[in-house]
C-alpha cells in the first residue's frame, strides 16, 4: 500500500520512483503473472486464495436477487403451495416409474453385455450445488457455485441440471467454485448424434439458447430433432449424458461444412440449483481418460507388432525345429489366445482381432500376463478356434 | 489528501467492483460501463497522489479475479490507463467535461485493445463486436460518474 500513504506537498511519484518507474515495475509484474498463469500453471495457489478472499462479496452482490426470491417463496399463497406440492406428486410417480423401467432395462442391459449383475450407475455421487453468481454475457458465460475443495470438488468436474448438461468447474476455490456452461464460447463438448451415433463436437455460442456444430461435412446425416448426447471422449464427461437438439440444419451447396445449431437441454438460464457429479472410475461409460498421456508416452502394446509367422505349410530346411514354435508363437499369437479367454466383457474387441492380429487392441492388457505361459499346445489351437 | 477522501476513495472503488459484478440480464451487461476503471481514472486524474498506479494495478487484479480468462491480463491494461491519466491529469482535469469524456472514450478504446491483444495472445479471442460497446456507454456516463465522485468533495484534492 505504498502508495496510500501520501505526505503533502510531495512530488508525484517521489517514493518509490518515478510513475514511469512504477509503471514498467508493475506492467512487468502483470507479464510476468499472465506468463506463470497461461503457460505454466504455477498460479493455482494464488488464484484459490484470491478466489476466497472474492467470495464474500460476490455472495454480497447475489444478496439481493436472493433475498427477493426468499421473499416470493415465502409469500406464496397456501392454494398455489398446495398447487405446487400436488404437481411435484404426480413428477414423483412418474419418475418412480420411470425408474423402475430403468433399472429394468439397465439389467437387461448388464446381461446383453454379457456380465453377471446390473451394472452399477455410472454417477457415483451427488452433491446439489446453489449458484451463488451468475455471467451470462455473450463473451462470457460462467457460473458461480457455493460449493468448492471443501466439499470435494475438483478442477473439471461435470456439472448437470436434471435436463442434462450445464458445464464444467474451471477454477475451484474453498467454498466456491466456477463453472464453465457449455454455451460459453471458449467451451467445446464432444457429443454423439443419438440416431445415428455421428461423433462431433459442440461449441458454445455466446448465448444461452445455442451451440453450433461447425465441424460437420454438408453431406453428414443430422437433421432438426436429433438429440446429442455426450460422447465420453475428452476426459471430463461420461458417455450417453443429453446434451442439446438439433434446431437447425441449413446445408449450402457451396459451403463445405453444414451450419448446424442445436439448443441446449439444460435450463442454463433459469436454474438455480444444479448438480455436481462424481463419476465412478472403471466404469464402461465413465469419462475415458484423456489421449495425450498413453498416445504421447507411446504404450509399447500399442505398436504395430511383427507379422505373425507363416503357416507350418511353408517348410524351413535350415532351422531345426523345435526352437522355432517356441518362440514365434510367444510373441504374437498369444494375443489371440488371452484374448478369447479372459476378455469376456469385451466381445467387440475379440471379434476385431482375428481379423487385425498384428495391431490388435487386446495386446495391451493380455500379452504382459498371458504370453510366457500360453507356449506352444494353446497356440496352436488358436486358428482353429477363431477363424471359421 | 486526508483519511476521509482515502476512505472515500476505498469506498468509491468498492462500490464500482459491486457495480461491475452484479448479475444483470444479458441485453444490460453489454451496455454496462465498466465501472470501475471509470473510477480508477476519475481518482488518477483529481487525486493523482493518493491513488496512483497502485490503484490501477490492484483493482485490474480485482477485475482478474472476477473475470479475467489470465492473472493479470486487467492488471496490465488499467495500470496502462492509469498511467497515461497520471501523467497527463493536469491536461485532462482542465478540460471541460464533453473534452473529458471524449478522452476517457480513447481511454477505454486503448484499454479494451489491450484486452483484445491478450485475449488473442493467450487463446481465447473474444471477436465479437458486442465487447466494444461499453467504450462508448462509458463515456456517455462519465460526466455524471464525475460529478457523483466529486460530491460532497467541495475542492479538488
Amino acid at each position: 500500500m505504498a502508495a496510500f500513504g501520501t505526505g503533502a506537498g510531495r512530488p508525484l511519484g517521489g517514493r518509490g520512483g518515478s510513475a514511469g518507474f512504477r509503471f514498467t515495475l508493475y506492467a512487468l509484474l502483470s507479464v510476468i503473472m499472465m506468463y506463470l498463469d497461461q503457460r505454466a500453471h504455477y498460479l493455482e495457489q494464488v488464484r484459490y486464495i484470491l478466489q476466497a478472499a472474492a467470495y464474500p462479496l460476490q455472495l454480497a452482490v447475489n444478496s439481493p436477487p436472493a433475498a427477493w426470491r426468499w421473499l416470493k417463496e415465502s409469500l406464496q399463497t397456501r392454494e398455489a403451495l398446495s398447487a405446487e406440492n400436488e404437481r411435484l406428486r404426480a413428477n414423483a410417480r412418474d419418475l418412480g416409474l420411470r425408474a423402475m423401467r430403468y433399472e429394468a432395462l439397465a439389467r437387461e442391459n448388464g446381461e446383453l453385455r454379457g456380465l453377471r449383475d446390473a451394472l452399477p450407475p455410472v454417477a457415483d455421487r451427488w452433491l446439489p450445488a446453489e449458484i451463488v453468481n451468475i455471467q451470462l454475457s455473450s463473451l462470457r458465460q460462467r457460473l458461480l457455485l457455493n460449493r468448492g475443495v471443501a466439499n470435494g470438488v475438483f478442477k473439471g468436474q461435470a456439472v448437470l441440471d436434471d435436463k442434462g448438461l450445464i458445464g464444467q468447474t474451471t477454477h475451484v476455490g474453498p467454498w466456491s467454485a466456477e463453472v464453465i456452461l457449455i454455451t460459453d464460447p471458449e467451451h467445446a463438448v464432444p457429443v454423439r448424434v443419438e440416431r445415428t451415433g455421428l461423433r462431433t463436437i459442440a461449441v458454445g455460442a455466446g448465448d444461452t439458447t445455442s451451440l453450433a456444430l461447425p465441424y460437420l461435412p454438408g453431406n453428414a446425416d443430422i437433421k432438426s430433432g436429433d438429440l446429442l448426447v455426450t460422447s465420453g471422449l475428452g476426459g471430463v464427461f461420461p458417455e450417453g449424458y443429453p446434451v442439446a437438439r438439433v434446431t437447425e440444419v441449413h446445408r449450402d451447396a457451396v459451403q463445405p461444412l453444414a451450419q448446424v445449431r442445436a439448443a441446449p437441454l439444460a435450463h442454463v438460464d433459469t436454474d438455480s440449483e444444479v448438480m455436481l457429479v462424481w463419476f465412478r472410475a472403471g466404469h464402461p461409460a465413465a469419462p475415458a481418460p484423456a489421449a495425450s498421456g498413453e498416445l504421447k508416452g507411446g504404450n509399447p502394446a500399442m505398436q504395430p507388432q511383427p507379422a505373425p509367422p507363416k503357416s507350418r505349410a511353408t517348410p524351413e530346411p535350415a532351422s531345426p525345429p523345435p526352437p522355432a514354435p517356441r518362440s514365434e508363437p510367444a510373441r504374437a499369437l498369444p494375443t489371440q489366445t488371452t484374448a478369447a479367454a479372459h476378455d469376456t466383457a469385451a466381445p467387440k474387441r475379440a471379434e476385431r482381432s482375428p481379423g487385425a492380429p498384428a495391431a490388435a487392441a487386446p495386446a495391451a492388457e493380455t500379452s504382459a500376463a498371458g504370453a510366457p505361459a500360453a507356449g506352444a499346445a494353446a497356440a496352436a489351437t488358436v486358428p482353429g478356434q477363431e477363424q471359421p | 489528501m486526508n483519511v476521509d477522501s482515502r476512505a472515500r476513495l476505498m469506498l468509491s472503488v468498492l462500490v464500482a467492483l459491486i457495480l461491475t459484478v452484479l448479475p444483470l440480464p444479458p441485453w444490460l451487461d453489454v451496455v454496462r460501463p465498466a465501472f470501475l476503471v471509470l473510477t480508477v481514472i476519475y481518482w488518477s486524474v483529481n487525486a493523482p497522489r493518493a491513488g496512483g498506479l497502485a490503484i490501477g494495478f490492484f483493482a485490474g487484479l480485482l477485475l482478474d479475479v472476477f473475470q479475467g480468462p489470465v492473472l493479470g491480463e486487467h492488471a496490465l491494461a488499467l495500470s496502462l490507463i492509469t498511467y497515461i491519466a497520471v501523467r497527463e491529469h493536469q491536461r485532462i482535469r482542465s478540460k471541460p467535461a464533453i473534452q473529458q469524456a471524449l478522452i476517457v472514450f480513447a481511454a477505454l478504446i486503448l484499454y479494451e485493445v489491450v484486452l483484445f491483444m491478450i485475449d488473442g495472445w493467450t487463446g481465447n479471442p473474444v471477436t465479437s463486436p458486442l465487447r466494444w460497446v461499453h467504450t462508448v456507454t462509458g463515456a456517455l456516463l462519465w460526466p455524471p460518474v464525475a460529478a457523483i465522485l466529486s460530491y460532497g468533495a467541495g475542492h479538488r484534492v
